[in-house]
């Protein structure tokens, strides 16, 4: 699948950033495996260490096993100053989750983020590519229910 | 066929469709279809409107009726109502003082100030027609610089303009255009800026979602006048939305044959494409976005030499802003002197702001330069939220700084925020009511900073992180004397010795607040003291014993058990264990409970004698 | 597209379909959708108004509604409005009555006097 992932681009350096994101998209786990850096590293031709380097540079990659569900918790100052702490405090009782773990069951990983570009309805999260905004702790609790549900 | 009736334009902007946008458009789809209405009326997804506090919100033509906060229970009424018996739905309108309904768009106060530019389309227009964008003069700019006009000519209007950089720095756009045009090689590139991660922005997102032809044909004009047959968007990967709208855009203008070989016939052949971030602030940086796009860590390195000289793939290369872009097109059809005769001596044409914080009507605006802060704020903000006063506004986020009252009526421009230690930045404007802790606020922007350092450079890198320990130091109620001098002087030594822009101003919040608000600073150390009562270590929780009920409801609910008493002696905090969770204060039923600003007594004398514990044990 | 003159028959074909935003019409038909408007078959005043119009191409004139007027005995109602002139106020319309209307007095100008139960404001 990776080597799929990897012929949709041409095998220039400057595609690795796309590359990485179609597969940790395209992965249930949401990362990027040491098997998909080598098979990567080869398509590319350049060094697994320089992969790597990229990976471990930019917040949205991971290269650990993660939830279904990324939630990432805007933590910049427009949404603190609406209250994201309490959104937090929230998020952890009801995920049973410390920022940066992932829940037991494999559903959520409970992540903060910089400034998501939504502050006119701060405090805001993203679960995958969608936004949630004007947030409470009891519009939290629904948004979390509901997505519990439809598994 | 038949005639459509009513245009029903969704604000679909991320700030709307996170407040449910998307269930209300399917709803009245939904709705119309019940009712056989589909025929009569047109549903259009715009770009954002504007005033996202309001959301989701919607206009509905020809009247130009104005909704707020609909929610899809609101649907079935407003085509009831509305649709078929031509009664707007009052209680959804907006509202002056005297509840007065405000019958269309542009009657309310909150657009009566701003000159849309940029902004011209965004919530008007369907952002994914290219027709409409064509319908409102789209294109028109790009034919007629490439049939009717040198690439000279074209830097020329520019120049007269006099338009600057939107994204921060403000530097002069013809300046950058003319070096790579006069550059004879053969290869040139160009690069949108669409990295935007200032805390508070989000007018760069609002634009390319809302109106993408326009950047896109910004873009093209852009490259023409320098020579580049390829250009970049770099956009941040937390924006799928306006990732998905400009990839959209370059297919279509590619199918429309606006894009590609011999442009308007003529010999000018051009190609796009999108790249994207991966979650790093510092690639807003214009060499750190170069490297990202060359797919490595983005890193900043240091200039010159510049991107003009030595750029992407190491070529000639122009990084221009989001917003900058979408200027050019207005600029070439109403001409330079419309555009100059707006705004100030040094800083022409419009702004578009981000109001966020403690402000009435947050959302994206867009105002000549050389308003006040007061205009902006009170009239086109409609001031703070409850029953509070304005305290302080950051302007140009991490990197600006923070102004107070005594300079409500200053201009906005360029010059004049950064005579005053702070700066446009992109334009966020986070306002703070007197409620706000400015040491800790600083504090924020402080570790924003911390966090998003590359790590490449000492003085960011190392200086940063031993302001903010002072910052958490001074905060913790363990602050110093000289704690304040030294932070202006690492401050101002990073200031000079970074590398690039973001180390460079990321100590300004901090020397900001110091300069307008070193009181709270000095209260803070000196007699451990929040006045505010925001830092927990400099303020207690205290019951008061003549109302208290003597109830032990906080004693059963505190999480460290350390409300003790009995109904006849009421209750008492022990305040070496207090963690200030402050759950005691939200369950008392008669309110005895309250913040007090400062250091508990019994917390000082504890600490100190730690401390006189702790040298003893040194020596 | 090679011209600026391409792209300005695409601009006029697009801004005819967006022209509900514009408000640069020469007639503006309202029509009247109070409930006993509705009642009486305004919405088949209405549907025939926006038929008509469309499959004559008539690309300057607008169609709108608006609430209760009050005048209940002379339901369905609908306003002709045009720039400089008095209002015209017809009453008791029918889908026949509509597509007199439209070739008379919209395509024609000349009012038809035996259906007008209101002049002026």
């Amino acid at each position: 699948m990776i080597k799929e992932i990897c012929k949709k681009y041409a095998p220039h350096k400057d595609n690795l950033i796309q590359i990485l994101h179609e597969i940790q998209n395209a992965d249930p786990q949401h990362y990027i495996s040491n098997e998909a850096v080598d098979t990567v590293a080869e398509y590319l031709n350049i060094p697994a260490n320089h992969i790597y380097g990229v990976l471990t540079f930019y917040t949205m990659y991971s290269t650990k096993p993660r939830g279904k569900n990324i939630i990432r918790l805007c933590e910049s100052p427009p949404c603190y100053i609406k209250g994201s702490e309490n959104i937090l405090r929230k998020l952890k009782v009801l995920l049973g989750v410390n920022v940066g773990e992932t829940t037991k069951d494999g559903l959520f990983t409970l992540e903060l983020c910089a400034c998501l570009g939504v502050c006119g309805n701060a405090p805001v999260m993203m679960i995958n590519d969608d936004f949630y905004g004007d947030l409470t702790e009891e519009k939290v609790e629904e948004i979390i229910d509901k997505i519990r549900e439809m598994r | 066929m038949s005639l459509k009736r009513i245009d029903l334009l969704i604000c679909c902007g991320s700030g709307c469709v996170s407040a449910g946008a998307i269930k209300i458009k399917d709803q009245f789809h939904s709705v119309l279809k019940d009712k056989g209405l589909t025929n009569e009326i047109n549903i259009i997804e715009t770009g954002c409107m504007g005033p996202c506090d309001y959301g989701p919100v919607m206009v509905i033509y020809p009247e130009g009726v104005f909704y707020k906060k609909v929610t899809p229970e609101d649907v079935e009424e407003i085509v009831e109502e509305h649709f078929l018996k031509g009664r707007p739905v009052k209680r959804l309108m907006l509202q002056d003082e005297e509840e007065k309904n405000y019958l269309t768009n542009k009657e309310i106060p909150f657009y009566q100030k701003q000159v849309k530019v940029a902004l011209a389309n965004c919530g008007y227009i369907d952002p994914e027609s290219i027709e409409e964008y064509i319908a409102t003069g789209g294109y028109e700019a790009l034919g007629t610089v490439l049939t009717t006009m040198t690439s000279q000519q074209t830097i020329d209007v520019i120049k007269k303009s006099g338009l600057r950089g939107r994204g921060g720095g403000g530097f002069p756009t013809h300046l950058k255009w003319q070096m790579v045009h006069d550059n004879p090689s053969e290869e040139k590139y160009f690069i949108c800026n669409g990295d935007e991660g200032d805390p508070g922005a989000f007018m760069d997102r609002s634009l390319l979602e809302g109106d993408p032809h326009r950047v896109l044909e910004g873009m093209m004009i852009a490259a023409y006048a320098i020579g580049a047959k390829n250009g970049f968007f770099y956009i941040r990967a937390e924006y799928p939305l306006a990732i998905k709208r400009i990839k959209l855009a370059i297919q279509k203008a590619k199918e429309a044959g606006l894009m590609g070989e011999n442009i308007f016939g003529s010999n000018f052949s051009f190609e796009a494409e999108v790249r994207t971030g991966a979650g790093a602030f510092v690639c807003g940086e214009e060499t750190a976005l170069i490297h990202s796009i060359e797919g490595q860590r983005g890193n900043p390195t240091p200039k010159p030499p510049y991107p003009a000289v030595q750029g992407l793939l190491k070529k000639p290369t122009i990084v221009n802003n989001v917003e900058t872009l979408g200027n050019i097109p207005t600029i070439i059809l109403k001409g330079a002197e419309w555009f100059s005769s707006m705004g100030t001596q040094t800083s022409k044409g419009t702004k578009v702001f981000a109001l966020t914080g403690d402000v009435r009507n947050t959302g994206l605006v867009e105002v000549p330069m050389g308003i006040t802060l007061r205009e902006l704020i009170f009239d086109v903000g409609g001031g703070i939220i409850g029953d509070h006063k304005f305290k302080a506004v950051q302007l140009g986020g991490p990197s600006g700084g923070c102004l107070t009252t005594q300079h409500l009526d200053v201009p906005i421009d360029y010059e004049s925020l950064k005579e005053r230690g702070a700066m446009m930045g992109s334009g966020g404007v986070i306002i703070m009511n007197e409620e706000k802790c400015m040491v800790n606020v600083a504090k924020f922007f402080m570790d924003f900073c911390v966090d998003e350092s590359c790590g490449k450079c000492a003085p960011c890198r190392i200086g940063l992180k031993q302001m903010l320990e002072i910052l958490k130091r001074i905060d913790s109620g363990n602050g110093k004397e000289g704690d304040i001098e030294e932070l202006q002087r690492l401050g101002e030594t990073i200031s000079k010795l970074a590398l690039c822009g973001l180390g460079q101003t990321a100590p300004n919040p901090v020397l900001s607040t110091i300069r307008y608000f070193r009181d709270e600073y000095e209260a803070h150390i000196r007699d451990k003291s929040c006045a505010n009562k925001v830092c927990l270590d400099l303020m207690h929780f205290e019951i008061d014993k003549s109302r208290c009920i003597g109830c032990s409801l906080c004693s059963r609910k505190c999480p460290t058990k350390c409300i003790s008493g009995s109904r006849e002696d009421k209750y008492t905090i022990n305040q070496l264990s207090c963690i200030k969770c402050g759950t005691c204060m939200d369950v008392c039923p008669v309110k005895a409970i309250s913040k007090v600003p400062g250091m508990h007594p019994d917390v000082k004398a504890k600490r100190e004698a730690e401390a006189i514990k702790q040298q003893n044990q040194d020596e | 597209m090679k011209t600026l003159a391409d792209l300005k028959k695409i601009r006029e074909k697009a801004q005819e379909e967006m022209k509900l935003r514009g408000g640069t019409t020469r007639i503006k038909v309202v029509v009247g959708m109070g409930t006993s408007g509705i009642a009486m078959g305004a919405r088949e005043v209405m549907k025939t108004f926006l038929e008509e119009i469309a499959n004559r191409n008539l690309t300057d004139v607008l169609v709108t509604q608006t609430g209760e007027k009050g005048l209940s005995s002379l339901e369905p109602v609908v306003d002709i409005i045009e720039e400089g002139k008095p209002k015209i106020t017809y009453g008791n319309m029918t889908p026949e009555k509509v597509k007199k209307v439209i070739v008379e007095h919209i395509v024609n100008g000349r009012i038809v006097s035996d259906y007008v139960v209101a002049t002026g404001n």
